[in-house]
């Protein structure tokens, strides 16, 4: 057990070049993070624009846009949302809730020593880590960053400059997730400890699993359509350009013969279930959350189980919902817009759930806590908003409008990324050995709420209202815009004050690791086995005594017991 | 970290070691990701003009090809016998026949090799048309896959596998085996891609 004291790591191998699956989930965090902060700053600027188009944009303006004067062109518009997009899903959010919940969790939870392949495990963080500074390097490359959206739709992203360093980033990106997750697979499978059987898995622990079978299957056609794209940029195929395309005012000398739609087929084909590994590992932590807070077992456990399982074999045929536009066909339509409605009611299966789980139960509302309650609205919003979207009849008025933009980021924005603070804030004593404060948390809380629904909740007023979501001036030279466009100010304000309620939460973690170490093994009085780690769990063997699991997850407030909770690893 | 359990030994209760799950997971994700090009493959045959895949699909070269299936098929076989050598203890056999594979997958490359080069001689590129634009894609990533099994092939021809087998023969045996698994893949691929190609 005292294997790794006869040798001194020297801080090379101990920090940087380490396969021990907390300094990579660590690893992952910090870097997930600061692509979360870099993502968040290109939006900030593009907020400015739409609420001011075509002002200098203060301090920052001079600097980038110099060309024209400190002016945002529409190109540079267009670079920003790509890059946003790209940065938010692929460098922050999924690298975050997989890479470093997944990673540090994961083994802890089912009371393993490591990751089953720890050289892998590094080599998914490497690659991760290259495939950020491809895409982070592209901004300072002549052609500039990709300006064809996250979604990279052919033919303009065949010919708009800096996509072949997107693609090539991409690669990399997605060869990190499918080692990632193909590790996270083969641990959970077979490194569980004694008597952890599979209804003794922690909810968490199933999100990830699920999650990982949806990144296993679902990237490998991106990375097949990122290929062809490539080819069509650099060997001049023309897998997804017509016959007889014109761009800017010639015809383009090319075979032909393709098809746009086969990129869209192949990108929503990852893309749709792209959506469910951003929320289910946010659940699996809302789910761990709620159960500690509210000092009862998790209502329903098993259906939770079944519901994300069905969640995630029903996200590989519903992808076409997103390609109502395109003119496919009725039947097709009709097809995606039932399996669409389907997989509604395994969501709302884990909502009510989560609800349940609530009732009667004595609630303690500590920060992790405010963050996991205040995430079931959202994604109520988030969740209900979608369904107008999966109907063909009203996706067709509502799909080019910021409708659109509002309803994925309630999912996604309130929702992923205030389940994944809420993670921080919980386990956050686990992997330092300090408890973050509650007063500098709860003043990180109340502000980014408020902020996260002033600026998503006015996108429905104007996607309502058919405001377009492509218009780099924020929709002012359209008539019928004009009643809601005053929103944009409000937005772009609520906006900056959710970027200021962040510096509590940066300050807070600065203060907590300079303070001194409780070193409290289960501060929140928790059941699950990672608690009854020393925090932080020793280097390369996590346990200081052999992990044996006599009962399930969620033995909290068991009548007859003296204590309202119960270790899984205590009789 | 040599106290990660089942790295050789099955774990009872779900019969697998690591790898071996590890690798089967692998696959599954290079299915989907040959699957994504097969399906734009019939995406795009349905798209284009009629008789156009037929046309361009008669200049490639069925013999070359055939004798490629025939070569990679061998490949496979000699895996197995490699590995089923280091069962019987038969580290001689084992270096023969991982040998004769790595032959094999060489002589897949020349021929590889020539058939493109006689494309490219007669103007034919990628660019030419949307069928040679999939022919290339297809084939090129495959030979990528018989390049990176290559690389790993050599590495347990090496001196490497001499000392694998006086230090740990379990081991090398799981290794071979799990390397097997990714080879066995290679070749079902080109078994796919050999009639959709040259002989539909």
């Amino acid at each position: 057990m005292s294997d790794s004291h006869h040798h001194e790591e020297t801080f090379f191998q101990k920090y940087i070049w380490s396969v021990d699956h907390k300094v990579i989930g660590i690893q992952y965090g910090i870097t997930s993070l600061l692509f979360l902060l870099f993502g968040f700053s290109l939006m900030a600027v593009m907020r400015y624009q739409l609420a001011y188009p075509e002002q200098v944009i203060p301090y920052i303006g001079n600097w980038f846009f110099s060309e024209s004067g400190g002016v945002m062109l529409p190109e540079n518009y267009n670079t920003l949302g790509a890059m946003h997009g790209t940065i938010m899903i692929f460098l922050g959010v999924v690298p975050l809730a997989v890479g470093a919940f997944g990673n540090y969790l994961v083994p802890l939870q089912i009371g393993a020593p490591d990751m089953a392949f720890p050289k892998l495990n590094a080599a998914s963080y490497w690659s991760y880590f290259v495939g950020g500074v491809i895409m982070t390097a592209s901004f300072f490359t002549p052609e500039g960053a990709a300006r064809s959206g996250w979604t990279s739709y052919p033919p303009l992203s065949i010919f708009e400059s800096g996509q072949t360093m997107w693609l090539l980033g991409m690669v990399f990106l997605i060869t990190s997730s499918l080692l990632g997750s193909m590790n996270i697979i083969v641990t959970i499978v077979q490194l569980r400890a004694p008597g952890l059987t599979w209804f003794r898995l922690p909810f968490f622990i199933w999100s990830q699993l699920v999650t990982s079978f949806l990144l296993i299957l679902a990237f490998p056609p991106l990375e097949a359509a990122a290929v062809l794209q490539l080819m069509d940029r650099l060997a001049g195929t023309s897998f997804f350009l017509p016959s007889g395309l014109v761009y800017a005012g010639s015809g383009v000398e090319a075979y032909g013969s393709g098809s746009p739609l086969l990129w869209q087929h192949l990108f929503w084909f990852l893309a749709h279930p792209e959506v469910y590994v951003l929320i289910l590992p946010a659940i699996g932590i809302v789910g761990e959350i709620l159960a500690n807070n509210t000092r009862k077992p998790l209502w329903g456990y098993k259906s939770l189980i079944y519901a994300i399982g069905f969640l995630g074999f029903m996200s590989f045929i519903v992808w076409a919902h997103h390609m109502f536009l395109t003119g496919m066909g009725q039947s097709m339509s009709a097809f995606f817009q039932l399996t669409t409605m389907i997989i509604s009611i395994p969501s709302v299966v884990v909502l009510t759930a989560f609800f349940i789980s609530l009732w009667g139960g004595s609630i303690r509302f500590n920060t992790p806590m405010l963050f996991a309650l205040s995430f079931l609205p959202m994604f109520g919003i988030g969740g209900l908003t979608g369904l107008p979207l999966g109907v063909a009849a009203s996706d067709i008025f509502l799909h080019d409008t910021y409708y659109v933009i509002g309803h994925f980021h309630y999912v996604v924005a309130p929702g992923t990324l205030f389940a994944l603070f809420a993670g921080i804030y919980y386990w956050f004593p686990k992997v330092t050995g300090k408890k973050l404060s509650e007063s500098l948390g709860k003043l990180h809380f109340y502000p980014s709420f408020l902020a996260m629904n002033g600026v998503f909740m006015p996108m429905f007023i104007q996607g309502l209202a058919g405001l377009s979501r492509r218009m780099y001036d924020g929709g002012q030279q359209y008539a019928h815009a004009s009643d809601v466009v005053h929103w944009n100010e409000f937005m772009t304000i609520s906006a900056f004050i959710l970027g200021l309620a962040q510096i509590p939460f940066i300050l807070n973690i600065f203060i907590t690791l300079s303070s001194k170490k409780s070193e409290e093994r289960n501060p929140w009085k928790s059941t699950t086995i990672e608690w009854s780690a020393p925090s932080p769990p020793l280097p390369h063997v996590n346990f200081d005594s052999a992990v044996e699991v006599y009962h399930g997850p969620y033995e909290y407030s068991v009548p007859g017991k003296e204590k309202d909770f119960c270790i899984q690893t205590v009789k | 970290m040599s106290n990660i359990p089942y790295i050789l030994e099955d774990r009872p209760d779900t019969g697998l070691n690591n790898s071996k799950l590890g690798i089967w997971i692998f696959l599954a994700s290079e299915v989907m990701l040959f699957g994504g090009l097969f399906s734009a493959y019939v995406f795009l045959r349905i798209a284009a003009p009629e008789g156009d895949f037929d046309k361009w699909g008669s200049k490639l070269n069925v013999p070359m090809a055939t004798f490629n299936t025939m070569v990679l098929i061998t490949s496979s076989v000699t895996m197995v016998m490699s590995w089923a050598s280091l069962k019987l203890q038969q580290f001689d056999k084992y270096k023969m026949y991982l040998g004769i594979t790595i032959l094999c997958a060489l002589a897949f490359l020349v021929v590889k090799y020539f058939e493109y080069t006689s494309k490219f001689e007669a103007n034919v590129y990628p660019s030419s048309s949307t069928f040679m634009g999939i022919y290339f894609t297809l084939t090129g990533l495959h030979v990528l896959h018989i390049i990176g099994g290559l690389f790993v092939l050599i590495y347990f021809w090496t001196k490497q596998a001499d000392k694998m087998w006086e230090e740990n023969q379990d081991l090398l045996a799981n290794r071979i085996e799990i390397t097997g698994l990714y080879w066995h893949f290679v070749d079902l691929v080109w078994i796919f891609l050999f009639p959709i190609l040259y002989l539909l």
